[in-house]
């Protein structure tokens, strides 16, 4: 039990670190750029909100099967395919989880607006500096907000995991799995114990994404 | 705001659904194993041709349909995929103990996508010439359960351990093996039935302990003549025709 | 000061707003767009700033090139400091970050003005302070400290008043006038307020729908009756005088200028100082002959250069020359016409009020 709870934190902390470095980019280009077809790109990335996760994980074990030719290309590169590995479920959960954190970062940079962006280029900043020293800390409570949301849905995420994951203990069986086990075999008990901790886990996020939100409104009248 | 009408919808939605079926004495509403799938639908046609009485299936994995029954869910007969919730149904209370029969018995088969890979069990001696094992979960799984007694009675499961992946039912192992992702894995023979190509072992009876399905009629459906009448078919010659034709076994 | 200017055009289209100005404009000394909401005179500084791009474009300062032909420097690489109508400070730092903003990003250029800055627009007890408990007018002399810490070589100054109640208005006047006379760089300031034209610009030029109607030193210019500006209700007339004479029984002083005198109240100011007065056209009426017998004190010789139907169709707008001052009065259409006023008539101007405004 408690190498599953080890195992989600550790897999979300992963994934949260890999959804930043990828959505923050992402959300400020969807946020920023005038292509038209960047609604195309912002679809794409918010599909895992409406697509059945275990259909998202079904297509991801064809695409990642050794087989495939992104199965052999990433084996060419890093020497192992990814399904039932801890990477793989990073990769799964960042896919699925890309729209909970690139949501609230895009929104964020959008309601910054041109205005403060103006004002930093008059004052000499280039864009990297625009970006590093306005928009990002502008932009903080949504940065917080998709952490943390997309934290709580990769710990709550079950349906790629069960596809792509394998159910190995100590690398790719999770929370949301090790449940599902006790529910299938009828240790309620224990199954009991762990939802009980991942509703009041849930709470904890909602509530303090809830309370940062009302912080900020009152700082940035 | 905009959610909470979108739940409201839907609740709106679901109960119109919960509506459209009105119980009848003609109808029996009944739990499937979701490994018997495509058994009990040809089941169910020749049952409907036989009878006039017509059978609901609603397919899901032995636990999930088990917990669904323990909380009042409106199935008359229970077609599980081993014999342990039939029995705990019935000591419960909510099925008739005497009405337990094992209908179908399971064959294990040893699975690849690859042609000629193998014709026989030794390739489970060649660690090198596979990446991986996929078998269900042998915790909720009998499938599962029959994989990993097979291994051990071959000796081979301590040195092989590290290379099992577990689907959560052997639908998922199945997957595994038919995308790829595993080279081997071990699978029900229904599954592979109907497959043509890949290579296939079919695992000798001694090596497991028999992968028997029981069903049970539920207290629900004691004074419905069509659920009575469908444990009945169950066990007549069309049914078992049809049974083995899916890679089951009738009788041990 | 020298006469030294620069020249500017940039033309092209945004959307459907068509831009195409170009004027000079002093190198020293403050610069009015003045023209009504919408007639493009925010545009046409971005264009400075480098915050819009127009097609076509020529601007080059200090000899180096901002925009000309296919050459476009972007904002950050050029020496603009920008004073914003709503200020846009960074609301997640402090006064003095936003302040050390500017001066991080100017190569040093503006190292040690950072004290002189912020006493010169009052600033000592706000640096701790986030942007969001400040006052508007407060805010905007941070915009502007900002703005020059960041070493500018052409100061963008976008309508820095009209966000601003009467009373931030009034604060903020004294800080601006200030500026006017320590800054050594060029400023184009945007405004719409005849007021803030008269009381401290050198330069003007109006706009009308994305053209530049008229332009030249602002006393000439916001005489000429056929600009709008004009006819603008708080239309007026700035001259420069010298104070000749303090009468301090009625507490008065005697603003001396080209063509004339004007007794006005006494201020504080000293025999010899130079002053700048504001007489706004609906002060200045006009009498045939002089009468001692009215309670205007100034009654100056003058003769009518102009006369030009306004707008409204119930007033008339009237050029008065005075040696070389020209000032403006507003009088009905009807007592023109009782009067019979034409051009190069000899009357006496009614001066009913003058302000101090320099």
């Amino acid at each position: 039990m408690g190498e599953a709870i080890f195992l989600t934190l550790k897999l979300a902390a992963v994934t949260t670190f890999f959804l930043m470095l990828f959505g923050v980019p992402l959300a400020w280009w969807l946020a920023r750029s005038e292509r038209w077809w960047k609604e195309v790109i912002g679809t794409i990335v918010a599909l895992p909100l409406v697509l059945p996760p275990t259909v998202l994980g079904f297509y991801l074990l064809i695409a990642l099967a050794p087989q495939s030719p992104l199965g052999e290309a990433i084996k060419a590169l890093t020497g192992f395919s990814l399904p039932f590995t801890f990477a793989g479920l990073v990769v799964g959960s960042v896919i699925y989880s890309l729209p909970f954190a690139v949501q609230p970062v895009r929104n964020a940079f959008e309601a910054i607006g041109d205005d403060p962006l103006e004002a930093a280029a008059t004052l000499r900043a280039g864009p990297f500096d625009r970006f590093f020293s306005v928009a990002l800390p502008l932009a903080r409570p949504g940065l917080l907000t998709g952490a943390i949301l997309g934290f709580a849905h990769t710990v709550g995420e079950f349906g790629v995991v069960l596809m792509i994951g394998g159910n190995i203990p100590g690398e790719t069986k999770v929370l949301s799995v090790a449940i599902y086990d006790y529910v299938e075999t009828l240790q309620w008990q224990k199954a009991h114990i762990l939802a009980f901790g991942m509703v009041a886990f849930s709470f904890a996020v909602i509530l303090s994404t809830m309370l940062i939100e009302r912080h900020v409104r009152r700082r940035f009248p | 705001m905009k959610n909470k009408s979108f739940f409201v919808a839907l609740l709106v939605i679901a109960s119109a659904f919960a509506a459209t079926r009105p119980s009848s004495a003609e109808t029996v509403n009944v739990a499937v194993a979701a490994n018997f799938t495509a058994a009990a639908e040809e089941i169910a046609t020749l049952f409907a041709e036989e009878t006039g009485h017509e059978a609901v299936l609603s397919f899901g994995s032995t636990g999930r349909l088990y917990a669904q029954i323990l909380h009042g869910a409106p199935f008359s007969v229970f077609l599980a995929a081993d014999q342990e919730r039939p029995r705990l149904a019935a000591e419960a209370g909510l099925a008739l103990a005497d009405s337990r029969f094992t209908y179908a018995l399971g064959t294990l088969v040893l699975f690849s996508a690859e042609e000629n890979l193998f014709d026989d069990g030794s390739i489970l001696e060649r660690p090198d010439d596979f990446n991986r094992i996929a078998i269900a979960n042998p915790a909720s799984a009998p499938y599962g359960a029959a994989a990993v007694e097979t291994l051990e009675a071959l000796n081979l499961y301590d040195k092989l351990k590290d290379r099992i992946v577990q689907g959560e039912n052997i639908t998922q192992a199945f997957q595994f093996v038919a995308t790829g992702n595993a080279d081997i894995g071990f699978v029900a023979l229904s599954q592979v039935v109907g497959e043509k190509g890949g290579s296939r072992w079919r695992v000798p009876q001694d090596l497991y302990s028999p992968i028997a399905q029981d069903a049970v009629l539920l207290k629900s459906g004691a004074d419905n003549p069509a659920a009575v009448s469908f444990m009945a078919f169950l066990k007549s010659a069309a049914a078992h025709k049809i049974v083995q034709n899916h890679g089951y076994r009738t009788t041990p | 000061m020298s006469d030294a200017m620069l020249g500017a055009r940039f033309a092209g289209t945004i959307g459907a707003f068509s831009l195409d100005a170009e004027f000079d404009f002093p190198q020293n000394g403050v610069t009015a767009l003045f023209g009504p909401s919408g007639c493009g005179k925010t545009t046409l500084l971005r264009c400075f700033a480098g915050l819009e791009h127009l097609k076509h474009g020529a601007f080059s300062i200090d000899g180096e090139v901002w925009q000309d032909g296919r050459r476009f420097l972007p904002p950050h690489r050029r020496a603009v400091g920008y004073v914003f109508q709503h200020a846009n400070l960074f609301q997640h730092l402090t006064v003095r970050d936003n302040l050390r903003f500017a001066m991080k990003r100017a190569r040093g250029e503006s190292a040690g003005r950072f004290d002189e800055l912020t006493s010169l627009l009052g600033l000592g007890d706000l640096l701790e302070r986030m942007p969001g408990r400040l006052s508007g007018g407060e805010r905007q002399r941070v915009g502007i400290a900002r703005a020059l810490l960041s070493a500018p070589r052409l100061l963008l100054m976008d309508e820095p008043m009209s966000a601003l109640d009467l009373q931030a208005r009034e604060d903020i006047f004294p800080y601006l006038e200030n500026l006017r006379h320590t800054l050594s760089v060029p400023v184009l300031y945007v405004t719409h307020a005849p007021e803030e034209v008269a009381r401290f610009t050198d330069h003007l030029v109006v706009m009308r729908e994305g053209k530049v109607i008229g332009a030249g030193p602002t006393v000439e210019t916001l005489a000429r009756l056929e600009l709008p500006i004009a006819h603008e209700r708080q239309a007026g007339i700035a001259v420069d005088a010298v104070v000749a004479d303090i009468d301090l029984k009625w507490h008065l002083a005697l603003a001396k200028f080209d063509g004339g005198a004007l007794w006005i109240g006494d201020t504080g100011r000293s025999v010899g100082e130079r002053v700048r007065l504001m007489i706004q056209a609906r002060d200045v009426s006009i009498a045939l002959l002089e009468n001692p017998k009215v309670s205007i004190v100034n009654r100056v010789p003058a003769m009518i250069r102009q006369i030009r139907r306004s707008e409204d169709p119930s007033v008339q707008m009237i050029a008065l020359e005075m040696g070389k001052t020209v000032i403006m009065a507003r009088v009905t259409a009807r007592s023109a016409y009782l009067l019979d006023l034409k051009p190069g008539m000899k009357v006496f101007a009614q001066i009913k009020s003058a302000a101090i405004i320099d």
